[in-house]
Formats: structure tokens, sequence, C-alpha cells
């Protein structure tokens, strides 16, 4: 154990390592440590945010489908219903239609009954008056027994 | 030197090896240096700045290279030893720390070096005397531990005041009645002085003692009998593992105490 002036030569050169290692290596080293510990940390927190991101979307995705089920099913329900009106009314309108023709269809079946009747009517009345003219010629005069033969013919 | 110890024993090789390189060697005055202690130390706090500091300039926050993973690793290391003991601003005392345990784990390291081989380099190159391991050296230890006790002083001052510093040394720990002032200010000195006292023979005794054993083996090597050289070549590896564990402890020890002592001069009594 000897002291000599080594002492001063070796506090200087450690006052001067502490120097050189608080000024220009622990910053930096430290700085790139906590730099990337922030960014492991939003790393994580990203990660997390995500996920809770990921569930929200799920859930908010089922409710979603949910509801375009549910729409889906009143679509085809009214569509139901609107294809049921549609046919009923088509059916009424057949319906009415056919009601109106067979109406129609009647009403000229009777006209054309009526007509022929008259004709039928106006034909015996002046075949009997013939069969009559020939029957009775000689006495009865045609133009003095036609009020008789005209109501004869109105009657038949 | 095998040659030496054949000529005047182990007691002479020992004290051959235990003789630093100093211009004045023979005078041993005050105003010589140890160049042996002063030149390794030297190196290896560069070594130690050059290499952290180029790996800090690169350091970067995404993935870390290995050197810089490796640095990160003693830097954290570091500083939750300092975390766990100092609550407080940690820009100057966890780098310190960061110096103190990196330069003494390297210049207690040097010991692992076989105990011949610097001396026998320089020897070429005409160095007579040559000791690697500045930490076996007390101008070293007290260089580093009278450091620190500049900062225990500084800190003192700078957390309490003069006058709260003051205040402490004379009124703790016994108490402010004026009877007690000068048993409070000497237990007070004692204290203070032994910190870098022990701090430093603590260091210094466990390098110096370790090499003395390394020499004490080595000169079994040159001891004439096969046996004695089988015992040297086992007892020399075995001691050298174990140092590995010892300069660890060392520097590891130095620097908590040091973390220990500066956060104790924070506190208020």
């Amino acid at each position: 154990m000897e002291f000599n002036a080594t002492l001063f030569g070796e506090i200087l050169s450690f006052a001067i390592l502490i120097w050189f290692c608080v000024q220009f290596i622990w910053p930096h080293i430290l700085n790139a440590i906590e730099e990337r510990q922030k960014k492991i940390a939003e790393g994580l927190a990203a990660a997390e945010r995500a996920r809770t991101e990921l569930k929200d979307a799920d859930a908010r995705v089922a409710v979603e489908i949910k509801k375009a089920r549910q729409q889906a099913a009143e679509i085809i329900d009214k569509a139901q219903q609107q294809a049921n009106q549609i046919l009923d009314k088509a059916r009424e309108d057949a319906v009415a239609e056919l009601n109106r023709q067979k109406a129609a269809a009647q009403a000229e079946i009777a006209s054309m009954a009526q007509r022929a009747r008259e004709q039928l009517r106006e034909q015996v009345g002046s075949l009997a008056v013939k069969g009559a003219e020939k029957i009775i010629q000689r006495e009865i005069d045609a133009s003095a027994h036609k009020a008789l033969l005209d109501q004869l013919a109105a009657e038949i | 030197m095998a040659s030496e110890a054949q000529q005047g024993g182990l007691t002479e090789y020992i004290q051959h090896h235990l003789t630093h390189l100093s211009p004045h060697v023979s005078e041993g005055g005050f105003w010589s240096v140890h160049l042996d202690s002063l030149t390794v130390s030297l190196a290896l706090g560069v070594l130690f700045a050059l290499w952290f500091w180029t790996t800090a300039r690169k350091a970067t926050a995404g993935v870390p290279g290995r050197t810089q993973a490796f640095i990160e690793l003693v830097v954290e290391f570091v500083d939750g030893q300092v975390k766990d003991v100092f609550h407080g601003d940690r820009r100057f005392l966890a780098p310190l720390a960061l110096t103190v345990f990196v330069w003494v784990f390297l210049m207690n390291a040097m010991d692992l070096l076989p105990v011949d081989l610097l001396p026998w380099i320089l020897a070429k190159f005409g160095v007579g005397h040559f000791r690697a391991v500045p930490t076996a050296d007390v101008n070293m230890t007290f260089a580093m531990s009278l450091t620190v006790f500049v900062l225990i002083i500084f800190y003192s001052f700078k957390a309490k005041g003069v006058g709260g510093y003051m205040h402490e040394l004379f009124t703790a720990p016994f108490g402010a009645h004026p009877l007690l002032w000068i048993p409070n200010f000497a237990l007070n000195l004692v204290e203070l002085a032994s910190k870098p006292v022990s701090l430093a023979m603590r260091l210094f005794g466990n390098m110096y003692a370790g090499e003395l054993v390394f020499m004490l083996i080595a000169g079994l090597l040159g001891a004439g009998s096969w046996a004695l050289f089988g015992l040297g070549v086992i007892g020399y590896t075995a001691w050298g593992i174990f140092h590995i564990l010892i300069i660890s402890i060392q520097a590891f020890i130095f620097m908590v105490l040091t973390i220990v002592y500066i956060s104790m001069a924070h506190d208020h009594h």
C-alpha cells in the first residue's frame, strides 16, 4: 500500500468517465429503451382496442343480420299479401266481367226471342187470316173483318 | 517470471509482481505515479466509453442488435438497482452507477488474464514491472471512493442546505442537547470517514488477495515438480473460475454501496 499521485490521475479519469457517461451514453440508451417501451405499450393498447372493436363489430353485425332477416320476412309477407290482393281483385274482375257479359248475352237473347215471337205472331196472324180467307172466301170481306182478325192475332 | 523465480525463489517472484511500474520505484515518493494502473484503467475506461458510446449513438427504439441488447441489459440492471434504492432524479446517479459497475468490473477482470502474461510481453519491451489489475492498487480504489465521498458531501449539502446538514451533523443521532453536539459530530465524522475507507479497502483487499493467490499458485508451476505443476494448473483454473464470481460481486458491491451512500445523503434524519 503506497499512496502517490496516481490517486489524482485516477480521480480525474473517473470524473471524466462519469461525465462522459452522464452526458453521452446514459441518455441515448435510456431514450431508446423508453421509446421502445412506449411503442410496445402502444402496440398492446392498439391490439386491445382492436379486439374490443372487433367484438363491437361482431355484435353490430349480428344485430344487422337479425334486422335484415326481419325486414326480409316482412317484405315477403307484404308481397304475399299483395299477390293475394291482386289475385282476389283479378278474380273479382273476372267474375264481374263474366256476369256483365252473361247479362249482355241474356239481354240479347231475350230481345231476339221477343223479336222472333213478334215475327212468329205476325206470321201466324197472317197465316190464320189467309187460312180463314181461303175457308170463308166467299162470305167474308177481308176488309170488313180486318179488325176482328187483328184482335185475334194480338190475342195469340 | 519463471527465470527470476528460479533465481530468487517464490518470495522474490511475488515481490516482483507486486511492484508497480513507476518512474521512481526506488524513491517511492508521493509525486511518483503508477504508470501500469493509470494506463490499464485508462485503456479500460476508454474501452467502456467508446463501446457504450458507439452503441448508444446507434441505439434504436426498434428491434435492438445483439450489442445494443446486451448493453440495454446492463443499463436496465443498473437502473433497476438505482430505482430500488433511490427515489429521485436518476439522471446523474444511474449513469454514475453504470460507470462504476462496468469500469470496476473491467478492471477486476484483468485479474483473469494469466498473471505473467502482460509482464512477460512488456518485459520484451524493457518494462521491468507491470501490475495489470488497477483495482489491486489502493490509489485506484481510493480515487473512486474519494470521488464518491465528495459526491456524498455535495449531495448532503444540496439536499439539506448548509444549515440543515450542519444541524444534522451536530444533532443526530443522539439529540439536539448542546452537551451532545460534540459526541454527535464525532460519531458522524467517523461514520462519514468510514464510507470511503471501507468502500476502497474492500475492493482493494479482495483484488489484492485474489492477485496474490494467483501468484502463489503460479509459483507452483515453476517449482520444478510435475506433481506440483499439475496441482498448480488445477488450482489456477479453479481459482480463476471462482474469481469470476468475486470480480462480479465486488463490482456489484461497489456500485450498490455507491448508490446507497449517495441516496443516504439525500435522506433527512
